[in-house]
């Protein structure tokens, strides 16, 4: 008898999760209808998206677009200006650097390098700023303090210095730069979460589900979490930009990624002792990284509008 | 004004001492002991090794040594390069003078064209101007700051011959070290053309190390523009028939301004870590060029003196700047 209503309420559960599903699934669409409509009306923030999803495709498919392999010498073609330029070569778009190698490939196989890079960065140091922000807004008390107080120690220094020491610590290379730069990022992201956590937690919805008997795993990553994410995300895209900017400068300064790899900052430090012979090799790069990183943040800034409840027009 | 300075010390007592243990613990975290990292692949004799061990208090319990890290550091010891022998406290402040000096005029350039940029872009609102200035604002805002300064190397010094590459006078001129700020010390010194030198040495740099800081300052002055001129107040001046030019110059620049020193007070670590770029590429002789100097000579006591130093320097300016802010905006004292 016992076992029957069990099963019966199990079924019930069942279904009623089901439900709970789809209405999540329904929400979730009308909510990014909704952004999508605030988004598009900004067109340079759309222009900003369809260029990243360009970047995003020449990262992926870097292997079957680039027309030649990244590190292969073509010995008749030493600092081929690119073509553009007087003496230019059909064969080499963007030119040659001093060793014969083509800029285009490098650029695109570059392109994955750097986009690699900054996600990996912003899953770092978004993962660990929910999860710390999270724990610290909702048991607050000693844990929040000193959750706190780290991620203040971490922010007293300037991030590429403490990117810096850490890969001096760690030795170069491109892991290490990330999981640097990544730290320095985290506790922009703890302070967000730790903040619209502080404001969701005594809220109704929040409470009620405590009632119910939900674990503190279920209040903090299902309850709350999916009312924080506004700022969150809008962050993690800034992050992006400023994680491609960071890997680029650590490789410039030669503690990033390592040579033959041709991450965007490397690029440009290793072709800067032939800037006078051939400065296509160092705008080129450079240009990428500028063109990248601006399209993302004209997404960002597009994000942040149609996300901030207090720009909304409704 | 007092509970704020006391609230705002308690954040940073802890913090302090949070940069200390990280200066402390990254030299223990390096692989391998440091005498095996300083001895390089030579290598040591053991009685050596040892000796050299007990002379940096390697041997002792890690406590013990952190407790003599944090007493030498109260006492103005920062340790001793292992480069050139002598003080790191010495080293830095050697430096410094040129690091505020370039930071300072990266600040002031940044204030002086990113403050009308903002006002013009939010009072003509909508229109082409602002689309445009805030568009250059936000390539300024994604520029690698390295890349930027070598581009104006490229066109500026390289093709047009207008200013020196690098350092920060040119090696004609002999002055003297009186304030460290070469700007002063060039204007005190017989000669003529020093000051001339100086400053075309600083134009390059200041613009590269202000840029980041223009295109921020532009935007938020932008934002904060915006919200106060749909205060009303603001419609009150304007029903009292004020003319445009003092609206927007006295009634609400000036609590947009209020907007504007935060963003310049939290700038200031960005300019910080903007100045090891800017630094490395012009030859800068300031902090910048020395911690990547440091960082490459594994000079690691030198890396943890800079480390604390300018944390415990962006720690007093941040404080600094809260204080203003409360004798600017009351209202903050009260909350």
């Amino acid at each position: 008898m016992n076992k029957i209503t069990n099963d019966d309420q199990m079924n019930e559960d069942i279904s009623q999760q089901k439900d709970n599903m789809d209405s999540t699934i329904s929400m979730l669409r009308q909510q990014f209808s909704e952004f999508w409509f605030y988004f598009s009306e900004n067109k340079t923030a759309v222009a900003g998206f369809y260029f990243l999803v360009f970047a995003v495709f020449v990262a992926i498919f870097a292997d079957l677009i680039s027309p030649y392999d990244p590190a292969q010498q073509f010995r008749d073609f030493y600092e081929t200006p690119p073509i553009w330029q007087d003496g230019g070569n059909i064969k080499f778009l963007f030119g040659t650097d001093s060793l014969g190698r083509d800029m285009l490939s490098r650029i695109i196989h570059g392109t994955r390098l750097s986009l690699f890079a900054g996600c990996i960065v912003v899953v770092i140091s978004l993962s660990a700023g929910i999860s710390l922000g999270l724990v610290a807004g909702f048991f607050k008390g000693w844990t929040e303090t000193i959750i706190m107080r780290i991620m203040d120690t971490i922010m007293a220094v300037p991030g590429l210095l403490m990117a810096l020491v850490f890969v001096a610590v760690m030795g170069p290379g491109l892991r290490n730069a990330m999981i640097a730069i990544a730290i320095t990022y985290t506790p922009a992201f703890v302070r967000l979460a730790r903040a619209s956590t502080i404001t969701e937690v005594n809220k109704d919805y929040v409470i009620a589900s405590k009632i119910i008997g939900a674990s503190k795993f279920r209040l903090m990553f299902i309850s709350i979490l999916p009312n924080c994410m506004a700022p969150l995300i809008v962050q993690a895209t800034m992050s992006f930009s400023t994680a491609i900017l960071d890997t680029a400068a650590l490789g410039f300064l030669g503690m990033g990624a390592q040579p033959p790899k041709p991450e965007w900052g490397k690029l440009i430090a290793e072709n800067l002792k032939e800037i006078n012979s051939a400065p296509w090799t160092v705008t080129i790069p450079g240009i990428a990284i500028l063109t990248a990183v601006l399209a993302i943040n004209l997404m960002g800034d597009g994000m942040r509008d149609a996300l901030d409840p207090k720009m909304k027009r409704s | 004004m007092l509970r704020l300075l006391i609230n705002k010390l308690a954040v940073m007592i802890p913090v302090f001492f949070g940069v200390t243990l990280v200066a402390f613990g990254f030299i223990r975290m390096l692989p391998g002991d440091p005498v095996e990292v300083l001895a390089g692949e030579r290598g040591l004799s053991a009685e050596k090794h040892a000796a050299a061990l007990a002379k940096l208090g390697f041997d002792r319990p890690i406590w013990e040594q952190y407790f003599s890290y944090i007493w030498d550091v109260f006492h103005g010891d920062f340790g001793i390069s292992i480069i050139t022998n002598r003080p790191v406290l010495d080293e830095f402040f050697e430096r410094f003078p040129a690091t505020v000096e370039l930071a300072l005029c990266a600040m002031i350039f940044a204030l002086i064209i990113g403050l009308p940029i903002g006002l013009v872009a939010a009072v003509k609102r909508g229109s082409f101007i602002d689309q445009g200035l805030m568009g250059i604002s936000l390539i300024g805002y994604s520029m690698p700051v390295f890349w930027w300064g070598l581009l104006l190397i490229m066109t500026f010094s390289s093709s047009l011959g207008w200013t020196p590459v690098s350092g920060r006078i040119s090696f004609m001129y002999e002055v003297d070290h009186i304030t460290g700020f070469m700007l002063i010390d060039s204007l005190f010194s017989d000669d003529e053309g020093a000051f001339k030198s100086a400053i075309s040495h600083l134009i390059l740099p200041t613009i590269v190390l202000g840029t980041i800081p223009l295109a921020v300052i532009a935007r938020q002055t932008r934002s904060a523009m915006l919200e106060i001129l749909s205060e009303d107040y603001i419609r009150t001046a304007k029903a009292k028939g004020l003319s445009p030019f003092r609206i927007v110059s006295i009634h609400a620049l000036r609590n947009a301004l209020i907007t504007v020193i935060t963003v310049i007070g939290l700038m200031v670590a960005t300019l910080l870590a903007g100045a090891i770029l800017t630094e490395s590429i012009f030859s800068w002789p300031g902090i910048g060029k020395w911690v990547i100097f440091s960082v490459f000579s594994r000079d690691y006591f030198a890396i943890q003196g800079a480390l604390l130093l300018i944390a415990i320097i962006i720690m007093i300016i941040n404080l600094m700047v809260e204080l203003t802010y409360g004798i600017i905006n009351p209202k903050i004292l009260h909350k």
